[in-house]
C-alpha cells in the first residue's frame, strides 16, 4: 500500500525523486480512500514556484475539498493534464497514472525530512 | 454519544463509511457516491432514513391546530395522501420543511432528523386546543427504495398492487410480512417508495429487500448520493438551502404557501413579502467550465460585485457538469442570466437555469 521507494508527508502526499532533482508528487492510497470518488483536480500552472507546505493544488471529491501541499520547495515543471478529464485516476492508480505534478526541488536535502514508508504507515495506523 | 438507527450494525457489516449527521451516526457511502448515485438513476437504490423524525398529531382539534402552524392547506389533504408543507416563524423564516400524512387517527408529520427536538418544542408551544402530540421517531423505521426498478423490487414482497399507488399517495400493507405504511414519495427525483414500520423489524425488511433487489442491480445508498440526487432534482435541503433566515417565497417554495388560508404563523410576513417582492431568490445554476461550487462561496456579477451566496453545490454525476444552488439578488436571478462563482478567488462563470437539473421519472396521477 505504501511503496518503500517513495517518501511521504504528514499531509498524505507521496514524493518520488527521479533523475537529478525532479520529484514526482501525488496523494497516497490512504488519502484517496478517505476522500472517496475524486471528481475534480485543480492543477497548478507550470512554472509556479512553491515553498514546502504551500497549498499548490486542490483535489475535490463529491463531498470534500482538499488542499494538496507541496512537500518540498521548488518549481512546478510538469503537471498531469490527464487529471482534467479523468480525475478518477487518483482513485484508480494513486502512485502511477494518478500523479499530480513534478517539482524541480531547490534543495534535495529537504526530502530527508519527509517520512519513510514505514513511518508513514505508522502515522495512518494511529 | 451519537444516536444510531436500528440498521447501524447492518451498515457497518456491509462496509459502509459512517459519519456524523444531525446527531446521528449514518452511512455516507457503501460502494462509492458516484456508483450509488448512478444506480439510483438507472436501476434502484435503498436508503436507511430511520433518523428522520415522525410526530403524530391527533385529537378533535388536530386539523385546525396544524392549519395554524403549517403553510400548506391541510383541508385539501385527503386520506391516503401526503402533502409537502413548511413550519414558519412569525417573520416567515423556515423552522422546518415536512411531509404530512393524513391517517385515520390523525396526522403524521415527517421532519428533518436534526430538527426533530426543535420542532417538538415549537409544536408543543404553538398547537392550540384539544390536541395530542406524540414523538414516534424512536419506534419508527424508515427505509426508502428509489429508482426506475423500485416498483418491481418492492412488488415482490407485497400483495398491495403498487401500480395503483401514485406519487404522493400511501397505503397500509405488508412488506415481507411486516405491517408498513407504503408511501410513493422520495427525495431523489426518481420514482420510488418510502416504508414506515416498527423499528424492531428494520433488519428483517432491509434484508428481504436486499435479497430481492440485489439480483436486479439494487444497491444500498448512503447520505452522500442522497445529497447529489436531491440536488440534481433541485430539492432544497434544510440547513443548506433553507433555514430560519430564509423564507419559502425566497426559496421558490411559494406553491406550498397558501396565503388565502385565513391564519397561520408567518402569514402576515409572507403576505408583506409577496407585496413588496422578495429581495433574493434561490436559483439553480450550471457551471460553464470546471470548478465545483460549494456552500458559502460568494456569487458575483460580471463586475465582481457580490450578489449572492452558494447554498449547495456538487459535481453532477448525471450531467457530468458542476452544478449548484444559491441565493441571488432578485433583480439578477432570471433564468438564462450569467453569474460568477467565486471559487477560491477565481470567478468562474455559470448560467442560471429554469427547472430541475435532471428530470427523473415519477408516477403522477393525471386527469
Amino acid at each position: 500500500m505504501y511503496p518503500s521507494e517513495l517518501r511521504y508527508s504528514e499531509e498524505h502526499e507521496w514524493l518520488k525523486l527521479e533523475d537529478g532533482n525532479r520529484a514526482r508528487i501525488g496523494i497516497t492510497e490512504f488519502a484517496q480512500k478517505e476522500l472517496g470518488d475524486v471528481v475534480f483536480v485543480e492543477l497548478p500552472e507550470e512554472g509556479t514556484v512553491v515553498n514546502a507546505g504551500d497549498s499548490f493544488a486542490v483535489v475535490e471529491s463529491v463531498k470534500a475539498v482538499s488542499d494538496i501541499y507541496a512537500p518540498v520547495s521548488g518549481k512546478v515543471v510538469e503537471v498531469n493534464d490527464a487529471l482534467n478529464d479523468s480525475p478518477e485516476l487518483i482513485n484508480e492508480d494513486p502512485y502511477g497514472e494518478g500523479w499530480i505534478a513534478v517539482i524541480e526541488v531547490s534543495d534535495v536535502a529537504e526530502i530527508d525530512s519527509l517520512l519513510t514508508a514505514e513511518q508513514y504507515q505508522q502515522l495512518v495506523e494511529e | 454519544m451519537l444516536k444510531r438507527t436500528p440498521l447501524n450494525e447492518v451498515h457497518k457489516a456491509a462496509g459502509a463509511k459512517m459519519v456524523e449527521f444531525g446527531g446521528w451516526e449514518m452511512p455516507v457511502q457503501y460502494s462509492g457516491v458516484l456508483v450509488e448515485h448512478r444506480t439510483v438513476r438507472t436501476k434502484a437504490g435503498m436508503f436507511d432514513l430511520s433518523h428522520m423524525g415522525e410526530l403524530m398529531v391527533s385529537g378533535p382539534d388536530a386539523m385546525q391546530a396544524l392549519q395554524a402552524v403549517t403553510t400548506n392547506d391541510l383541508s385539501t389533504l385527503e386520506e391516503g395522501r401526503a402533502q409537502y408543507s413548511i413550519l414558519c416563524l412569525p417573520n416567515g423564516g423556515i423552522i422546518d420543511d415536512i411531509l404530512v400524512y393524513r391517517l385515520p387517527e390523525g396526522y403524521l408529520l415527517v421532519v428533518n432528523a436534526a430538527n426533530t427536538e426543535k420542532d417538538i418544542k415549537w409544536l408543543q408551544e404553538q398547537l392550540k386546543g384539544d390536541v395530542k402530540l406524540e414523538d414516534r421517531s424512536a419506534e419508527t423505521a424508515l427505509i426508502a427504495v428509489q429508482g426506475p426498478l423500485a416498483e418491481e423490487i418492492l412488488q415482490k414482497l407485497t400483495s398491495i398492487s403498487l401500480d395503483e399507488l401514485y406519487s404522493f399517495e400511501w397505503t397500509s400493507g405488508d412488506v415481507a410480512g411486516v405491517a408498513c405504511m407504503i408511501s410513493r414519495t422520495g427525495y431523489t427525483g426518481e420514482d420510488g417508495f418510502e416504508l414506515y414500520f416498527a423499528a424492531e423489524r428494520a433488519v428483517k425488511v432491509w434484508e428481504a429487500l436486499m435479497e430481492v433487489g440485489t439480483p436486479l442491480g439494487m444497491v444500498p445508498v448512503g447520505l452522500g448520493a442522497r445529497d447529489t440526487l436531491r440536488l440534481e432534482a433541485r430539492l432544497t435541503l434544510y440547513g443548506n438551502d433553507i433555514d430560519e433566515t430564509t423564507t419559502p417565497l425566497e426559496a421558490g417554495l411559494g406553491f406550498f404557501v397558501k396565503l388565502d388560508k385565513p391564519e397561520f404563523i408567518g402569514r402576515e410576513a409572507l403576505l408583506a413579502q409577496r407585496e413588496e417582492g422578495v429581495p433574493r431568490r434561490l436559483v439553480a445554476f450550471v457551471m460553464e467550465g470546471r470548478g465545483i461550487p460549494r456552500k458559502g462561496y460568494p456569487i458575483r456579477d460580471e463586475q465582481g460585485n457580490e450578489i449572492g451566496v452558494v447554498t449547495s453545490g456538487s459535481f453532477s454525476p448525471t450531467l457530468e457538469k458542476d452544478i449548484g444552488m444559491g441565493y441571488v439578488k432578485a433583480s439578477l436571478a432570471d433564468a438564462g442570466s450569467r453569474i460568477f462563482i467565486d471559487i477560491r478567488g477565481k470567478y468562474r462563470p455559470a448560467e442560471i437555469i429554469k427547472g430541475r437539473f435532471v428530470q427523473g421519472h415519477t408516477r403522477r396521477r393525471t386527469g
